[in-house]
């Protein structure tokens, strides 16, 4: 094996090991910014010594105990200055190095703080970002350098948001446990809101972007999944796993070969991807198996799977779409909800019963400037033959987009109700 | 990135020898160490080919052929699809798993073509990655 070949190996191996190494450094030294150092240096000592000794059979276990003797050494060296790093350095070398396979028996304990991991870097003490970054960092196995590219943003202002996020945790001693009780739901919602944030930053990914963002998606998709193994009877992970798998299936089709953007109707759905179909109806199979009223995101992933069950926009069923989004507006109401339902009841009931739900919309602020909701009113105009009152809807879309191309189709179809006006005045 | 990962085929295999209870329960917790990882997309074991048929097109003719097939080397008993990083990430992924037969045993490593996809040894990717470690180890010295 050449040096690079050994390189890309270690590479591999921590990606795979890191986030473990992590965690278990965490447990032991109470400090998710000291843990990440001591494995950092576990990596290190492999990329001085694995190319010339060989990989070793048991990676992880090699990196496990490394780090844990250089633990061993930082609370020696600061033993004069607090007598609890001396009391932890100790406590290591009897209790922690006295277990020598890592392998047999200890898989729940490793379960048990990959998932005190996963709340911590989600906390809500953290900004949003902070938390995405660290997240990234920290599960993902992802350099700055990469979160930095995924996100469009310079690699220092990345560097930082991590150094402080650390610092933040450790000033607030946030504890390194699983939240119980009632906390659990909200910080849950906390850190599936980071994984999705991170999925819609890769798929909002365009043809000119940098190769990172549309990995962005198979990351969140890759921690959502390893999530759902590390919190199996939480029925809204399995949700935001089946809403991801089904976003994802529909990659190929979103595109068209000259990089322009295809809407959900006009996608070939033949270029879906049945796999991630089938995954992503499994997920939320369980995700309703787990019983109780269905959260924000099984509801939206069974929106998704009406779609992707949908061999043409005509076959899908917005009857069971209706009732969707109306169930959706009960728990997570807003005005998006509204134009989303809105569409489906006139897929469902005719364009005028769309149009009666569309025209309580139009004095709603927030969609003051959002160009989908005059787009969509032309739409449903353009159905009940009301082509003048439909042209002014169309112009008011083209000039509220941003996209080119949606600016220019939205002008076709008002130069197009212009030429179906029944009246012959301008 | 997407690979398939192909277990050949052996003379046990193709005869219809059923691994013993102790490798079934190997595989099963790898497979399962595959699931928690979230790398694990797919995963099946094929019938001998004694079972299976093959097509053969020639022009416009088409012709049916039963097997068994004897070139044991070609054929493949199992396959998984994992979603990883990079072709070291499959290696080394491989490389955990529990021979799936006694004595000797080969797997292969076939990554999916994707839609935007130009061939693997070119990707930015690798040489980025190499980069990085050699920055790495420079940085802490």
């Amino acid at each position: 094996m050449t040096a690079t070949d050994t390189h890309r190996a270690i590479d591999a191996v921590w990606r795979i090991e890191s986030p473990r190494l992590i965690a278990g450094l965490a447990r032991i030294v109470r400090d998710v910014g000291l843990a990440e150092d001591l494995a950092q240096d576990a990596l290190v000592a492999a990329l001085e010594q694995w190319p010339q000794s060989g990989v070793p059979d048991n990676p992880g276990a090699w990196l496990m105990a490394t780090a844990k003797h250089r633990a061993i050494d930082h609370f020696r060296r600061n033993a004069r200055l607090e007598r609890k790093h001396e009391e932890l350095g100790r406590e290591l070398e009897t209790k922690e190095l006295a277990v020598p396979d890592l392998n047999a028996g200890l898989d729940d304990d490793i379960g048990d703080d990959l998932l005190r991991l996963v709340f911590v870097s989600c906390h809500p003490i953290l900004s949003t970002e902070a938390r995405t970054a660290l997240t990234l960092r920290l599960l993902g196995g992802l350099t700055t350098e990469e979160i930095a590219r995924a996100f469009l943003v310079p690699e220092p202002t990345i560097a930082q948001r991590i150094v402080r996020a650390k610092r933040t945790l450790a000033k607030e001693r946030v504890p390194f446990e699983v939240p119980r009780g009632p906390e659990l739901a909200a910080r849950l919602s906390s850190v599936l809101e980071v994984v999705y944030l991170i999925f819609n930053e890769g798929y909002s990914a365009t043809a000119g972007d940098d190769w990172m963002r549309p990995t962005l998606c198979e990351e969140a998709l890759r921690l959502g999944r390893v999530l759902a193994e590390l919190a199996p009877r939480e029925p809204e992970v399995h949700g935001l796993v089946a809403l991801m798998e089904i976003q994802a299936s529909r990659s190929r089709a979103r595109v068209s070969p000259s990089g322009e953007p295809i809407l959900l109707f006009d996608q070939n759905r033949a270029h879906w991807d049945r796999l991630l179909i089938r995954r992503g109806l499994a997920a939320l199979d369980r995700a309703n198996s787990l019983g109780g009223a269905r959260g924000p995101y099984a509801l939206q992933a069974a929106i998704a799977a009406c779609h992707a069950q949908a061999l043409s926009p005509e076959e899908t069923d917005w009857q069971r779409i209706v009732a969707l989004y109306g169930a959706l507006a009960q728990i997570t109401p807003s005005p998006i909800v509204e134009l989303n339902r809105a569409v489906a009841v006139a897929m469902a009931a005719g364009p005028q019963a769309g149009l009666d739900l569309i025209d309580r919309l139009t004095a709603e602020p927030s969609l003051e400037n959002y160009h989908l909701l005059p787009s969509v009113r032309g739409d449903l105009l353009v159905k009940l033959g009301r082509f003048d009152e439909a042209r002014p809807e169309f112009e008011r879309a083209a000039s509220l987009t941003r996209n080119v191309r949606e600016r220019e189709l939205m002008l076709t179809r008002a130069r197009e109700c212009a030429g179906r006006s029944t009246s012959f005045t301008n | 990135m997407r690979f398939m990962v192909i277990v050949k085929a052996n003379k046990d295999s193709e005869a219809g020898v059923m691994p013993s209870q102790k490798l079934l329960a190997e595989m099963g917790k790898y497979n399962e160490e595959l699931v928690k990882a979230g790398v694990l997309l797919a995963a099946e074991g094929l019938q001998p080919s004694s079972k299976g048929k093959r097509v053969k097109f020639s022009g416009e003719k088409r012709t049916v052929i039963d097997g068994p097939f004897t070139e044991t080397k070609e054929l493949i008993a199992g396959f998984w699809l994992w979603q990883v990083r990079s072709m070291e990430e499959a290696i080394e992924w491989v490389k955990r798993c529990p021979s799936p037969f006694e004595g000797e045993a080969e797997i292969e490593i076939r990554q999916v073509f994707e839609a935007d996809d130009f061939g693997s040894e070119f990707t930015p990717e690798l040489r980025e990655q190499e980069e990085r470690l050699r920055e790495q180890v420079s940085a802490k010295k």
